[in-house]
């Protein structure tokens, strides 16, 4: 039993071990270790696109995460209140959110925007004040963090709603009974008690966000996101190069996974 | 500010996100999928099942999808069982939140380069080079359905792991040493107690896996190189290189009512096996 559990551990992170073993290759081949040697790195981070795209993916991943923070809890502390169709509304909405595959939400977005960009843009043009260039809408890092939001607030609000369940009513019937406004009962007892859950449905939707192909893929428009620089590097070749943006992407989803775990954790003791 | 104003101002942002976001899109791919093919590209708005009865040209993909998927989701199920029920019921509480952890966390980091350290593995230079040397020649084994199914159980075996050691950690461990007091074997015991006990969470594991493989691009993308193709592969082929919307959003429509349909007959059959499980119990 022991050993079998080892085996499967075995198989989970030596392909991970293997990818950091070989970022670290002197040799030029992607699947000969000739020496150690840190030159993939700074090769990586010296190349424009790869600084591109990481570029891209950071603002897109941070603004997602923050609006689908921002929004989720809002909608997850209103749904706790509220009874009847708009909360089954909402429960649909959700749920659909996040059955519906990625790629298939990805293709929507994708024709969904267009179809209507293609209808505002000539609107624009006329509206605009003559002798100025009208803005035109189209596909590229605004969808795409538009297209990010939507998934990654259903996510947040999941969270966020559990730990709301898991908190004890007793404490804000106390607060509103010693006459605190619902504003600073919401702001010196709910939002305490809650934020482990918001900061680790933040840390999550930053990491989706950073790790999505998919969605990015259709939606992204000319932009490049780093797994797309990745997906596209890929299909011309195996290089030293991936290997040292993969362990790299690795770290930083590791760091902030083991961050908003323990979050969680901290969050549930201080309940109980 | 009533409390009835206040929460629907704390819902508008999202209430307005998810009806541009998610369903003005969703509603844009169900009419496009009854237009016709425009000649510039676009869709020209009709009521026509064109789309639709040109499905069986992507049959192969809906028959890779409806095979793979389904054996990906049982071999996962048989790696993930035996592990999850040595976190719940073998490992000291110390030591389980970290070996669960350590599960989980694969699943959180980018499919894409766990994918990609599975090309390095299967190609030319990875295992078959190791199998050269010990006499096993001529072994293929990337872009074979073989290396499909091994980047799925890879994929997702930590979202199988996870409900499966759940549903076993509630589990009672006074039942089991009951069961053995009373003279059962560990294999009675097992098949008796534990195993009907943990189907909440095969289901919930089952069910995660099947659905996000059904709408998988990435593994067959990598992994099976054009030649073990998915739904997905078929959906960026026709919006990403030959353009055809109208009949992408019926592939698209069929993927999604085929879920739905897996889904609901699989969660009839589930209800029906926890309830002649009850009634059994109740004898």
């Amino acid at each position: 039993m022991k050993l079998y559990a080892v085996c499967v551990y075995l198989f989970l992170y030596i392909p991970i071990g293997i990818i950091a073993l070989f970022s670290f290759n002197a040799g030029r081949h992607a699947s000969q270790m000739q020496g150690f040697s840190v030159k993939w790195y700074g090769k990586t981070l010296s190349n424009p696109f790869v600084m591109d795209a990481l570029e891209n993916s950071l603002i897109v991943a941070f603004t997602s995460a923050l609006c689908a923070s921002v929004f989720g809890t809002m909608a997850a502390v209103a749904l706790q209140g509220i009874k009847g169709p708009m909360r089954t509304a909402f429960d649909m909405l959700i749920y659909i959110a996040v059955m519906i595959p990625g790629i298939v939400i990805g293709i929507a977005t994708l024709i969904g925007l267009v179809t209507v960009f293609d209808q505002l843009n000539p609107l624009l043009a006329l509206l605009w004040p003559e002798g100025f260039t009208p803005p035109k809408l189209r596909m590229g890092m605004g969808s795409l963090i538009a297209a990010h939001t939507m998934f990654l607030m259903a996510l947040v609000v999941i969270i966020v709603r559990a730990r709301l369940a898991g908190m004890d009513r007793s404490l804000i019937e106390a607060s509103s009974d010693l006459y605190a406004t619902p504003m600073a009962t919401f702001r010196q007892v709910t939002l305490p008690m809650i934020f482990p859950a918001i900061l680790a449905g933040f840390l999550l939707s930053f990491t989706f966000s950073f790790d999505d192909f998919i969605i990015a893929f259709f939606v992204a428009g000319s932009e490049t996101t780093l797994p797309i620089y990745v997906f596209s590097s890929i299909r011309r070749g195996v290089t030293p190069e991936i290997n040292a943006i993969g362990t790299m992407v690795l770290g930083v989803s590791l760091l902030l996974l083991i961050t908003a775990q323990l979050l969680l954790q901290r969050g549930g003791h201080k309940s109980r | 500010m009533t409390k009835r104003t206040r929460n629907w101002l704390l819902l508008a942002p999202a209430g307005a996100w998810f009806l541009v976001m998610l369903i003005i899109p969703l509603t844009v791919v169900f009419i496009f999928s009854f237009g016709e093919r425009a000649p510039s590209g676009g869709v020209v708005l009709a009521f026509s099942f064109e789309q639709y009865s040109n499905l069986p040209a992507r049959w192969a993909a809906f028959k890779n999808t409806m095979t793979l998927a389904p054996i990906g989701t049982l071999l996962a199920l048989l790696i993930a069982y035996p592990l999850a029920y040595f976190l719940a019921v073998k490992v000291s509480p110390k030591w389980k939140i970290i070996l669960l952890v350590l599960v989980i966390v694969p699943f959180w980091t980018s499919i894409l380069i766990r994918s990609y350290a599975w090309i390095f593995l299967l190609g030319g230079r990875g295992i078959p080079a190791l199998l050269d040397m010990i006499g096993i020649e001529g072994v293929r084994l990337i872009n074979t359905p073989f290396a499909v199914l091994v980047g799925i159980i890879y994929g997702y075996l930590p979202l199988m792991v996870f409900p499966i050691f759940v549903s076993l950690d509630k589990l009672d461990k006074r039942l089991l040493e009951a069961s053995s007091d009373l003279g059962a074997k560990s294999w009675q015991t097992f098949l008796q107690i534990t195993l009907p006990m943990s189907i909440p969470g095969i289901a919930t594991g089952c069910m995660l896996v099947f659905i996000l493989l059904m709408g998988e691009y990435l593994i067959p993308a990598m992994l099976g190189g054009g030649k073990v193709f998915f739904v997905g592969n078929a959906l960026v082929d026709l919006f990403l290189q030959s353009r055809n919307w109208a009949y992408g959003s019926a592939v698209a429509v069929t993927l999604v009512v085929v879920m739905l349909i897996t889904v609901t007959v699989y969660m009839r059959l589930i209800s029906r096996l926890g309830a002649s499980r009850e009634d059994v119990s109740i004898m």
